[in-house]
């Protein structure tokens, strides 16, 4: 699969998420007139100031109201419109959660919930912004999609997707600048998981901007320990691509999950689920271990809570060791 | 039928059958919400035979006016009030909350063309109208958005949500009635969470309030042509109602918020009804 050159230092690009989300929504905009953009007092932090510029009529602030924000766009949606909702995901769905579920989700509404600002790496905010638990609370909600993409570059093609996805739709994105894996050749279709790195000994499944740690990992497992490991880009959590994770697992025989996000309840979770029922491997799972954050610099913050490549290198040999007895 | 009848006596005797088809439906589902349904009849009656643009036989209508009932339990007196005017078989009210029926206890819009929303967690249905509303105003579309709650939603904070949202963005294509018959679950509004004074709080959230009977069909028309000529802001129409209403044993007694007739009491309330619809059709 074609990949920017994340290995070259010089070529590397760093662009937040959430700006591939600004620039999927006004071309999203461009491509479908229904496509309207609620924001609930957030516009820059969650990039979506270009569409504000571009389509004014189309945008709508309603203040600090995250139940109204996804229960008024239901009511939109009900009218044919394809609302694309943002706020920080610790609002939007942390305090939305049974709008999303019922007015939503049960009802069956076009609404895309953007959740801006997830995982530890908001950093300086601390654990009150900082929202490690969204995957959890929206997995078991059906007729939902939940999106994870793993750069600015795919968080774009994701905007641009699930307005086409007739459905309801949880995108989840970053605050922080992050290491652009994908370019703009890279297929993108939601539902089919990616394989970023061929290889046979174990396969980390990640998704969201650990991804790019999970490539560096990939490649010091396979200069200094010999070790040749599969990259799995799990972008959609759900429906997640059941048939990519088993082939993963059978290729490798043991399987390292990585995510910005609480171990209990996240993507890791639901691969495990899958696994156990169709082909147990031995499983690691990197991510938060159930704690809340706090203040420090993503960097520091990924770091101290167990996501850096370091750590996802460990992981794996751990897994190794466990295959091999 | 006669065709000399007068149209508010027309109304009556739609409601006084929408309240029959309440007690049939709830004594066949063993469980529900009597005291709410019933004290809605007349609010329901007018919309579905003198407000709505509606098509009982094309639900789905691209025109027609949005009715959503945000106060999801009293239900039983939305689906008698379609089944009365002609949407399904009345019949079918019997299946009210049984396995497989699309008259699910609480209304699911995926199942039931017309029902417009899924609803029940209380205070989410005028927020949804207001979404409603505002695509309407965008289009440019003439269709009105009607939203029934019951007083104790006024208790939740997405209500205020949506009343702060409705006057923002002046919607008066939206019209809220609110069930006021001062019961909830665990007693009076005015004891479990006081509400008064309601109308001068819609009054400062910036929208028009208007006070009327819930069971004088004068009273509710004008209100309605009131709420329909007023510019520039939302109208809520507070209507004043008797829990119960209609059924002389159910009146103005809490316990009946949310519990059904057994097979002796829908029948004593039954023959009541017919007595009544009897004395109105009298009337020429």
């Amino acid at each position: 699969m074609q990949l920017a050159a994340y290995l070259d230092p010089a070529a590397l690009q760093q662009i937040p998420t959430r700006d591939g989300f600004g620039q999927g929504l006004v071309e999203a905009a461009r491509r479908n007139e229904n496509v309207v953009a609620v924001c609930a007092d957030l516009v820059e932090s969650t990039r979506m100031q270009a569409f504000r510029d571009a389509f004014p009529e189309r945008f709508i602030e309603i203040g600090v109201q995250e139940q109204l924000l996804v229960a008024m766009s239901a009511g939109l949606a009900m009218a044919g419109k394809v609302p694309f909702v943002a706020s920080y995901a610790m609002f939007c769905p942390g305090r939305a959660w049974e709008q999303i579920r019922t007015n939503m989700c049960l009802n069956d509404t076009n609404v895309k919930v953007a959740g801006a600002h997830a995982g530890v790496s908001v950093g300086p905010d601390g654990a009150t912004h900082q929202a490690i638990e969204d995957i959890a609370i929206m997995r078991p909600i059906p007729r939902l999609t939940i999106v994870v993409p793993c750069d600015s570059v795919q968080t774009k093609k994701a905007t641009l997707a699930v307005a086409e996805l007739d459905g309801p739709v949880y995108l989840r994105f970053g605050r922080e600048k992050s290491p652009v894996v994908t370019t703009d050749e890279t297929p993108f279709e939601i539902g089919k998981a990616q394989v970023f790195r061929d290889g046979k000994d174990v396969a980390i499944v990640a998704c969201g901007i650990v991804v790019y740690d999970a490539l560096i990992a990939a490649e010091r497992l396979a200069r200094e320990d010999g070790l040749d490991c599969l990259v799995l880009n799990n972008h959609t959590v759900k429906p997640m691509d059941a048939p990519a994770i088993l082939a993963a697992a059978r290729t490798c025989g043991a399987v390292v999950t990585v995510e910005e996000h609480q171990i209990q309840g996240g993507m890791g979770s639901r691969v495990a689920e899958i696994l156990v029922a169709e082909h147990p491997v031995p499983m690691e799972f990197v991510g938060v271990d159930d704690r809340f954050g706090q203040s420090g610099t993503p960097a520091e913050l990924l770091a101290h809570y167990g996501m850096s490549a370091d750590d996802i290198r460990a992981a794996v040999l751990r897994a190794a060791a466990r295959k091999r007895g | 039928m006669t065709t000399t009848r007068d149209p508010i006596t027309e109304l009556k005797l739609r409601a006084n059958a929408i309240r029959q088809g309440i007690i049939e439906s709830l004594v066949a589902a063993g469980s529900g919400h009597s005291a709410g349904s019933l004290d809605m009849a007349e609010v329901f009656a007018a919309l579905y035979f003198a407000v709505l643009r509606h098509d009982p036989k094309n639900p789905e209508w691209a025109e027609r006016d949005r009715l959503l009932l945000s106060a999801g339990h009293i239900c039983p007196v939305r689906y008698s009030a379609m089944a009365e005017a002609g949407y399904f078989p009345r019949e079918e009210l019997l299946t009210l909350r049984k396995f497989g029926t699309r008259l699910q206890g609480h209304p699911e819009r995926t199942l039931l063309p017309g029902s417009e929303s899924t609803s029940g967690p209380l205070g989410e249905g005028l927020a949804q109208s207001g979404g409603l509303a505002l695509a309407a105003k965008m289009d440019r579309k003439e269709w009105r958005v009607y939203c029934v709650v019951s007083d104790a939603e006024e208790q939740c904070g997405l209500h205020w949500e949506a009343m702060l949202f409705a006057a923002k963005f002046q919607l008066d294509n939206l019209c809220c009635i609110v069930d006021r018959n001062f019961i909830q679950i665990d007693g009076s509004t005015e004891t479990v969470m006081p509400l008064e004074p309601l109308r001068a709080k819609y009054e400062a959230f910036n929208w028009h309030a208007i006070d009327c009977d819930g069971h004088d069909f004068v009273a509710l028309l004008a209100a309605f042509d009131e709420a329909r000529s007023t510019k520039g802001k939302p109208t809520v129409i507070l209507a004043n109602t008797m829990p119960g209403k209609g059924v002389a044993f159910m009146e103005n007694d809490f316990l009946w918020h949310g519990k059904p007739p057994n097979r002796e009491q829908a029948d004593e309330a039954l023959r009541e009804l017919r007595d009544d619809a009897a004395r109105l059709q009298a009337v020429r």
